[in-house]
């Protein structure tokens, strides 16, 4: 084999650069500017205070907040249909909302659809129900009963028996009785589904019998726990009948406008005279049909359903049928179900006709009228019989009271809440009705008479259901609204005297985790600190805390939410003592979390960036002791927690927040003890891999740090701290396991200790890294996938290489010691087989060697001096490099020729492609040096026809117009030289 | 094959001397041979003699012969050929009674006492062909009567005391029932109104209904039958009700079931109200309220 020699081409790094230059031009405006400028300058009066020490990244500034990306995104967020459908009720999208009218409801209305699954999930039992129908089929049942063994035996249970009713021929009656709550649940969707399919096929007068026999269901109130659920599937299922029938009419009432033939629909807000007398027949004939319905229950239900349709005939029908519906309920007996029907009448009639109100007072005044007999011994006996407390059954009638509280309070005035407040106290003065008056007006309104509501809390009778929950809900509300002034302090006291008297730790607890955030509000810490020291006092003794973590915890998140300095929160004696009632491991370790989130994010935990507006509480890095004691304990606590068993997801979390921590803490110029505190962290954070990483990222920028303090120019301490840091990163990056973390540090490190003048220190760095080189593996794992690692070695190696050439060679070692023992490394290596990777380093070297035989290195760094200084082209040193280039290309060229198989032609061709670029780049390809040497390869590459065409075609253009330049002789030569094979 | 009458009116509800049109609409595949197609009107009243006052056997053989109040026949198409498709034949008939001096009463679909007037097309066909026809029933309405409804107020109070018709008085719970009807005369297209007020019961009450009942009354040879049967009966309480609250009394009269009260030489319709009271045991408590329905 003739070796061919290495000739590299000698350059004039200066004079290329000028010469590709572009043409600058002088410009008065930043092209991403002019979308930003509000923000721009909002965002240069904040940083303005601080210019002087802070370096401002201009295209962040510029881009920051309003990059037209985000933006955009923002905007399709906003208007994206699909986000925003799901959110609406099936029920009330269906039919029920009248786009008109619904915007006459506010977002302060809260929607029945977010009642309705907290209702579901609230209201639950274990107790057997049972089902009165005739609409569920048998086929059904079976097929029900295949799915589970246990329900054979059930259906075995469903007894038979003709109800004497109506008489629906639909076969008989049957009651199934022993239901589960999911059974139960599933045959109501069933019931739903009869419905509905009894609807397609023309069966109305069966859809209207399984709506009357639903809502009959809503008489029973046998399992009572359930019946707020019930109500809400059975409702829904009225809904949809509702619905039904109302597009029914609407599709009747299409009409044919004169000279048209396509029927068109009526308009959304129709009047009455528009409707056909058709449509009003049949609308009429509904009407009459559940008029002659002769249980009152059913009748009020369906009819309420069908409320809507009343828009057909005549308008402002509305008024009077609610009127009319509410004065109807005063005929059912029970209480509950009364109010749960009223409840019913309400959220329709806020559908249909948001803009009536009357019906709703007369609701409320008719429930507190009948108010009375929740204490009547027909309800006692109920209860009795199924074994409830009175205080449970008080809660059921809380949502139904709330929504008809929050029909009354929608849009309404104060005046509004004194007369019904009035009202209350007058005739039930009630702890139950003041609870849900609490929910649904207005926070300002309550908390403006704050003392008020003490007083009336003090008064009202319990009856059963709970004082506590007044205090938590007035707090809820305190918590919203401001009291006055000159309340707030009184309200405080008095509440917090009662609640203070509580025994029951979970009412306690209920209650301090509502007010807790009421003195944060209003007072400084020491009010807080006094609550949270008697909240220890309450939860202490027994352990009672040990059941009441998550309120414990919302009370951290509460209190961190508002105290959002630091050095306050902990200057405050109780809050720690507070964090160690957490004492099961996994709680700490989320309460711990959550202080170091609020501490390292500056954001309020639970809070929502509102648009353009970040809150940075704790932005400022500290150095207060306090802080830096008591969260390094917090950080201790969660690094602790981490085993063999935490998570991959948990390491992170938990590392990212102690990062955050270290981030945070500054000493300013006083470097020495920043350092140190360095140096401790890493004492106690030693198991996290990242938190590690990140030291030796914060000490290589402490070394920049004080680079930049001396100007570049060390001082004899200075340097000394300098290598004490670079000793610093030395001796942790072994402790890190993850390879390239490791070798990355290395690298980067050893750029930090050559900036600074720490040549040994640097070349330390270098070798370690060499020495790594061998022990990476040929695959790791990432996200649980194997990888190849080689492309992250070739991407290194490249790296490594660049920064070679500006390392001087160790007088100690012989020339190019570290290039010698890289190569070396190399070669040992146990590449992967079929790969390339081995070679494509080696012209990375290659190149790197050619750069070295310039007279003038293309970088420097800043009074170090490099290889081209030390040996000022030394023809000695030139041979060296020389020598190596040889090797090297032998090397590949070897290589070439052992991809002649046919399967490794195509490696071939690319591979001689880039040979010869590189070549064609950084050697000489004069005639006699190595042109020869590129014309073989250029044509081994299309020699079997793999050659890429388009980069070859590229490539050749390129050779010409080189040629063209000055002293591109050789250039235009070679390129003449190059036959290009057309693939046609 | 198919046969329909389409009336002009949707509701088909007429009065009297009014014109009745409408269509006969008829379907057919092909070309039809036919022996004219008539179209007739007939209002009758038809009487029913009840078992419980003649007795079974009587009943069935005795009924009474309907009495006419309408009957017209019209040939709309003279025997020939029908084209293939839909055919439609306007008609026009006035709504006039039979003779001079008869009036026409109001529909009314009862137990003993019928009125009803039928329109029926009738398509003639050959010996082999079932001759094909179609009724359609028509609800006459006064347009204006004698008698206005005027608010005659009702009120009442149900007690212990005030019952009649029981065994043994010490054995009823006590209770106070106070109320008042709007009026014992009602217009038929309004409601009937009223309320109620439970102002003690020692018995827990079950359901409080109010029942609307036709009393009928057929003239015959042995003098007259009269019944009284429920129409509809709809709940106002259900379960034990709030004492002293007022619960409004409130019922739609169901059409075609109701008339006018009427009263003729041959019979009589009258309807009356109850209002009910079931008490948990099972007693029920009734208080009967006769009332006289109007048009207007």
């Amino acid at each position: 084999m003739a070796a061919y020699q290495w000739v590299p081409r000698m350059r004039d790094y200066t004079s290329e650069k000028q010469q590709e230059a572009c043409v600058r031009e002088t410009t008065d405006y930043h092209p991403l500017k002019p979308m930003t400028v509000t923000v721009t300058e909002s965002k240069a009066k904040k940083t303005g205070g601080k210019a002087e020490t802070e370096f401002v990244d201009p295209l962040s500034s510029s881009l920051d907040g309003t990059d037209p990306l985000s933006m955009f995104a923002a905007e399709h967020v906003v208007t994206d249909p699909l986000s925003t459908a799901p959110k609406r009720d099936r029920a009330e999208s269906g039919s029920k909302a009248k786009p008109g009218k619904k915007s006459s409801l506010d977002e302060s209305f809260e929607p029945w659809s977010t009642k309705k699954a907290n209702i579901l999930s609230k209201y639950t039992t274990s107790e057997r129900l049972s089902i009165t129908t005739s609409f569920l089929s048998p086929s059904d049942r079976e097929k029900v009963a295949v799915k589970t063994q246990v329900q054979t035996t059930m259906t075995d249970k469903v007894k038979n028996r003709l109800e004497q009713l109506d008489d629906f021929e639909e076969g008989s009656v049957k009651e199934m009785l022993n239901l589960s709550q999911q059974d139960y649940v599933n045959r109501i969707e069933e019931l739903n589904q009869a419905l509905i399919s009894a609807w397609e096929q023309d069966q109305r007068v069966k859809a209207l019998k399984i709506a009357i026999q639903c809502s009959k269901l809503l008489v029973d109130i046998s399992v009572i726990q359930f019946y707020p659920s019930k109500f809400v599937l059975i409702t829904d299922i009225l809904d949809t009948f509702g619905n039904l029938v109302y597009e029914r009419i609407r599709q009747k009432s299409a009409y044919f406008p004169p000279g048209s033939k396509v029927p068109q629909m009526l308009p959304e807000d129709f009047t009455p005279d528009q409707v056909p007398d058709s449509a009003k027949e049949t609308c009429r004939n509904w009407f009459y049909k559940i008029a002659s319905i002769r249980e009152l229950i059913p009748r009020l239900y369906v009819e309420t359903a069908i409320l809507r349709c009343y828009s057909f005939l005549t308008s402002g029908e509305y008024s009077q049928a609610l009127l009319r519906l509410s004065n109807m309920m005063r005929g059912i007996g029970d209480p509950l179900v009364a109010v749960y029907a009223r409840t019913y009448l309400c959220r329709v009639g806020i559908l249909v006709a948001p803009e009536v109100h009357d019906h709703v007072a007369i609701n409320l005044y008719d429930f507190l009228a009948t108010y009375k007999q929740l204490q009547s011994d027909s309800v006692q006996n109920i209860l009795a019989v199924q074994q409830l407390e009175m205080a449970q059954y008080l809660h059921l009638y809380t949502p139904a009271l709330d929504w008809i509280l929050q029909c009354v309070a929608h849009r309404a005035s104060e005046d509004t809440m004194t007369e019904v407040l009035e009202h209350c106290k007058k005739q039930c003065n009630s702890a139950l009705l003041l609870n849900s008056i609490m929910s649904a007006f207005k926070p300002d309104y309550i908390a403006s008479r704050a003392l008020k509501f003490v007083d009336t809390i003090r008064d009202c009778e319990e009856a059963g259901f709970p004082k506590h929950e007044l205090y938590a809900s007035l707090g809820a509300n305190m918590v919203l609204a401001d009291p006055p002034e000159e309340q707030r302090l009184q309200t405080l006291n008095e509440v917090w005297k009662v609640v203070m008297k509580l025994k029951n730790p979970a009412n306690y607890i209920a209650c301090a985790e509502v007010w807790i955030e009421y003195p944060c509000k209003h007072f400084t810490k020491r009010e807080v600190n006094t609550i949270l020291g008697d909240i220890i006092k309450h939860m202490v003794p027994d352990r009672a805390f040990e059941d009441f973590y998550p309120q414990l915890q919302s009370i951290v998140t509460k209190v961190l939410s508002h105290m959002h300095d630091f050095a306050v929160l902990f200057s405050m004696d109780k809050f720690l003592p507070f964090i160690d009632m957490f004492q099961k491991e996994s709680v700490k370790v989320e309460v711990c979390k959550t202080v170091m989130e609020t501490f390292t994010s500056g954001a309020r935990p639970g809070a929502l960036y509102t648009a353009g507006y970040k809150k940075r509480v704790q932005q400022d890095t500290t150095s207060d002791p306090v802080i830096m004691n008591a969260l390094m304990f917090i950080c201790k606590t969660m690094h602790d927690s981490v085993n063999a068993l935490t998570l991959e997801d948990e390491k992170r979390a938990i590392s990212n927040l102690i990062c955050g921590f270290i981030r945070r803490i500054s000493f300013g110029r006083d470097f020495e003890q920043q350092l140190s505190f360095y140096v401790e962290a890493r004492a106690t954070f030693s198991n996290l891999e990242p938190v590690l990483i990140e030291l030796v990222q914060r000490v290589n920028q402490l070394s920049m740090e004080t680079h930049k303090v001396v100007k570049g120019n060390h001082s004899r301490k200075t340097a000394a701290f300098v290598r004490a840091c670079a000793a610093y990163s030395f001796i942790t990056i072994p402790s890190i396991n993850n390879i390239f973390s490791q070798l990355n540090l290395y690298l980067v490190s050893g750029q930090v200790a050559l900036v600074n003048g720490a040549l040994t220190q640097g070349d330390a760095f270098l070798k370690a890294a060499i020495g790594l080189l061998p022990e990476v593996p040929r695959t790791i794992q990432v996200d649980g996938k194997v990888r190849s690692t080689e492309p992250l070695l070739a991407e290194y190696i490249n790296n490594f290489v660049s920064n070679l050439l500006v390392v001087p060679d160790n007088p100690d070692q012989g020339v190019l010691y570290l290039i010698r023992g890289l190569l070396n490394v190399l070669q040992n290596y146990t590449w992967e087989d079929n790969s390339d990777a081995k070679v494509r380093s080696y012209l990375s070297v290659t190149c790197l060697l050619s750069a070295m035989s310039q007279e003038n290195y293309l970088y420097h760094v800043n009074k170090v001096d490099s290889n081209d200084r030390l040996y000022g082209s030394d023809p000695k040193f030139l041979n060296e490099v020389q020598q190596i280039a040889n090797t090297l290309i032998t090397e590949i060229l070897e290589q070439l020729k052992h991809l002649q198989q046919q399967e490794a032609l195509r490696r071939q061709s690319a591979l001689a492609l880039e040979f010869f670029t590189k070549m064609v780049v950084h050697g000489d390809v004069g005639p006699g040096k190595m042109g020869s040497l590129a014309v073989n390869l250029w044509n081994l590459a299309q020699k079997h026809g793999y050659g890429d065409t388009k980069v070859m075609v590229r490539t050749l253009e390129h050779l010409k117009k080189r040629g063209t330049q000055q002293d591109g002789k050789e250039y235009a030569e070679l390129a003449a030289k190059l036959p290009l094979q057309s693939r046609t | 094959m198919a046969l329909d009458i389409r009336l002009k009116k949707v509701n088909k509800i007429y009065y009297e001397g009014e014109l009745v049109s409408g269509v006969v609409v008829i379907q057919s595949k092909g070309d039809m041979q036919h022996q004219g197609v008539n179209l007739s009107m007939e209002g009758s009243v038809n009487l029913q003699l009840s078992a419980k006052s003649v007795g079974v056997f009587e009943a069935f053989y005795n009924s009474l012969k309907p009495i006419q109040l309408v009957s017209y026949a019209v040939e709309l198409v003279k025997p020939g050929k029908l084209p293939s498709g839909k055919t439609e034949i306007p008609f026009e008939v006035p709504l006039k009674p039979k003779g001079h001096n008869k009036v026409l009463y109001e529909t009314y679909h009862g137990v003993f006492v019928n009125i009803q007037y039928l329109l029926r097309a009738e398509v003639k066909r050959s010996l082999l062909n079932k001759d094909l026809t179609k009724q359609s029933e028509i609800i006459l309405e006064y347009r204006d009567s004698k008698e206005k409804a005027v608010a005659k107020p009702v009120p009442f109070t149900i007690t212990p005391d005030s019952l009649q018709n029981i065994k043994e008085k010490s054995q009823i719970p006590r209770f106070v029932v106070k109320g008042k009807l709007d009026s014992s005369v009602c217009c038929l297209s309004r409601p009937l109104t009223g309320e109620l007020v439970v102002e003690s019961s020692e018995s827990p009450i079950r359901s409080i209904e109010l029942q609307l009942v036709r009393v009928e009354t057929c003239g015959c040879a042995e003098g007259y039958a009269r019944d009284a049967t429920e129409i509809q009966n709809i709940q106002i309480g259900e379960g034990d009700v709030c004492r002293g609250l007022t619960l409004p009394i409130y019922m739609i009269f169901p059409r075609l079931f109701t008339c006018p009260t009427l009263i003729t030489s041959n019979f009589k319709v009258e309807f009356e109200v109850n209002v009910v009271i079931v008490l948990q045991n099972d007693h029920l408590i009734t208080e009967n309220f006769p009332l006289k329905l109007t048009r207007i």
